[in-house]
């Protein structure tokens, strides 16, 4: 009898400061995990490119060549990005609110760019947008070459970025009710008041996180690329490529030269589509 | 704007949602759609506001006819269950919306929106709450923000499909008060859907029955509750105990009783089932009209008094409710046989299992004050 009345209380000399177990060990592997993963090999970039000095990591990322893949890898990627960003999300749209046959088959090829080896799309690419491609035989006459110019590096930046924006929008259209459309028919607002006042700021949020993945999966992509786009320098090489370039030529102080400039310029604009997407969201009245 | 419906048939695939349904609503009430779910009270909510077309039948607003136009032309205040406030926009925004969307000609400038837009947030007691979003309201005050935005385009009907559905017990009822009082001072036809019979009677004017896409009844709360047209209207609003009898000339047998009930109302005769609700038994004197049962145990909830009995010919259970401290009450005791008397009842043609009641007009519902004939 007294025992029971004493158990709950020594109980109670346990204190929690929580209600969540566990925050220090949790936080210790996240931290020795982002360490060991991302931040170690990102600061010996940084270390071996700090060996050139600021003049002589200025001397190669100033280089017109430098300059030239710089722009375009950001540039396709940008381009790739947005272009996702417009098409994923009228993609996510039907395949929410429509049904149609094959719909199943048509939603799991959205993942294929994620599965296939980049090398394979590379080379899948090339042979049909080549001058003797199925498609570029026909764009060819009209005076539009997309392999082996910057255009092709846009048409692969696009084809790896798809499922980025469609599965970030996907779910966040299946969760905006169908009510909410009716509210606005009932109110007197039209098909096109309802999509841009209506859908189009609900999901506004989740495209701005698929345009994030898309571009800086676009701006790191290689295998891909390298078969499409010809390497001309200054025409159609891209940044990652000249990195390999310059490893091949054992520069490594200035392949890190080039690989910090691109981290330095993705974190800025990761940095700012983040803030994008706070602005976006507070408009949520804070939730979510 | 008074509302005509007239023979609205609309399946859903090959289910038959609404088979023909003809309503009235004058101008100015307060109707409510009762049913249990899939009974199409909803669906007929959606046909009138224009988010469902049905197959066949005609819409009319006063004389003007519905069917074609489509929700945005028909000038309906439409409320959700689940609000559908637009989640990116303030309290205010959400308000003004209806009036922002207008066509050029016709919105009135942006200062007169906003004026019009706090009026309404005041009419539903919200003021001061203007900038804040939806996510930041409780359920009740999200549902008047809805109410506010619907009654924002002036309405020529105000629509509200189960509006208290998503809240709780307490928040529901001073809603439903609320909500009462507003349409007396606004006065704009209202429709609602609910599947509570609580609210329907405690609310509406007029109550409309639905039953598998029909309607069952159409009448006031009075008229609903005490006449039942139908036995599922009957079962429908309120808890009922149903015993084999008999019908000759204006006699009525109950449970195989050999002492008989004479009331005016009934006018035929066969066999019939007896409709009568808990409350509406109370125990009396052994040689009264009405029928034996044997109470099977007792229990108190709140001030009333819960008997399981078992009626003895038919051996039908059944369910009485008598007031605590009633005399009645003082002398019960599980397993005692007692006499019912039935206060109030009605009676409806035997249901048979093979489909359709054998006396289709054996119907009726007799009041309290009903004559007993002399026991033999």
């Amino acid at each position: 009898m007294s025992s029971l009345v004493l158990s709950p209380r020594s109980k109670t000399h346990t204190v929690r400061t929580t209600a969540i177990p566990g925050f220090g060990l949790t936080l210790g592997y996240t931290i020795v995990y982002l360490s060991l993963l991302v931040l170690i090999p990102l600061a010996g970039v940084f270390f071996k490119a700090a060996g050139l000095g600021f003049e002589g990591f200025w001397h190669v990322v100033s280089s017109p060549r430098v300059l030239a893949a710089l722009k375009l890898s950001f540039g396709a990627a940008l381009i790739g990005a947005s272009i996702n960003a417009v098409f994923g999300t009228l993609v996510a749209w039907v395949f929410v609110r429509y049904e149609f046959p094959g719909k199943r088959f048509f939603d799991a090829i959205i993942d294929l760019p994620f599965a296939l080896p980049t090398a394979v799309a590379g080379i899948a690419l090339t042979a049909l947008y080549a001058g003797n491609g199925w498609i570029g035989q026909y764009l060819e006459p009209l005076g539009i070459k997309i392999a082996y110019t910057p255009l092709g590096v846009i048409v692969a930046c696009t084809f790896i970025g798809l499922p980025f924006v469609v599965r970030t929008v996907q779910p966040v259209l299946q969760d905006a009710e169908k009510e909410l459309e009716e509210a606005a028919a009932s109110l007197g607002a039209d098909r096109w008041q309802t999509i841009t006042r209506v859908i189009l700021p609900t999901v506004l949020p989740a495209v701005l996180t698929g345009f994030a993945l898309a571009f800086a999966r676009a701006v790191g992509e290689y295998g891909s690329i390298i078969f499409i786009a010809g390497n001309l320098p200054m025409v159609s090489e891209i940044a990652p490529l000249l990195i390999i370039i310059k490893l091949e030529e054992f520069d490594y102080a200035g392949a890190t030269a080039v690989a910090s400039a691109m981290l330095i310029l993705s974190f800025i604009l990761l940095l700012l589509v983040n803030g994008l997407q706070v602005w976006a969201r507070k408009r949520h009245g804070g939730s979510r | 704007m008074d509302i005509k419906v007239r023979g609205i048939q609309k399946n859903f695939g090959s289910f038959p949602a609404l088979g023909g349904v003809d309503l009235d609503i004058e101008s100015g009430e307060l109707i409510a759609l009762l049913g249990p779910s899939g009974s199409g009270k909803t669906t007929l909510l959606r046909v009138i506001a224009g988010l469902e077309f049905p197959d066949r039948g005609q819409i009319l607003f006063g004389e003007e006819d519905m069917a074609d136009q489509p929700i945005r032309e028909r000038r309906v205040g439409f409320v959700f269950q689940h609000y559908a406030l637009f989640k990116h926009m303030t309290v205010l925004d959400n308000v003004a919306f209806g009036l922002r969307v207008r066509s050029r000609g016709e919105r009135p400038p942006e200062a007169i929106i906003r004026e019009r837009a706090r009026e309404l947030i005041e009419l539903v007691q919200l003021a001061g709450l203007e900038k804040r979003y939806p996510t930041q309201l409780s359920g009740g005050q999200r549902q008047r923000v809805a109410l506010a935005r619907a009654l924002a385009i002036e309405p020529r009907v105000l629509l509200l499909d189960e509006p208290f559905g998503a809240l709780d017990a307490k928040v529901r009822k001073d809603l439903r008060r609320w909500l009462r009082q507003l349409h007396d001072k606004t006065g704009v036809t209202t429709i609602f859907v609910t599947h509570d019979q609580e609210e329907a009677l405690e609310l509406a004017d007029r109550v409309v029955v639905m039953n598998k896409g029909r309607i069952e009844q159409v009448g006031s709360t009075d008229e609903v509750y005490e006449k039942p047209a139908t036995p599922f209207v009957f079962d429908f609003l309120g808890n009922t105990n149903v015993l084999p009898g008999e019908v000759r000339g204006r006699e009525v047998y109950v449970d195989g009783q050999t002492s008989a009930i004479v009331t005016d109302s009934i006018h035929a005769a066969g066999p019939v089932d007896v409709y009568v609700r808990p409350s509406d038994l109370r125990v009396t004197d052994a040689h009264a009209a009405g029928f034996d049962a044997v109470i099977r145990s007792m229990q108190r909830t709140g001030p009333i008094v819960r008997c399981e009995a078992t009626a003895v010919h038919s051996g039908q259970a059944i369910e009485i409710e008598v007031p605590h401290l009633h005399h009645d009450t003082q002398a019960l005791r599980a397993g005692q046989q007692v006499r019912l008397r039935l206060n109030q009842f009605s009676v409806f043609p035997r249901q048979t299992r093979k489909g359709g009641g054998a006396l289709p007009d054996v119907v009726a519902n007799a009041p309290a004050e009903y004559r007993e004939r002399g026991r033999s």
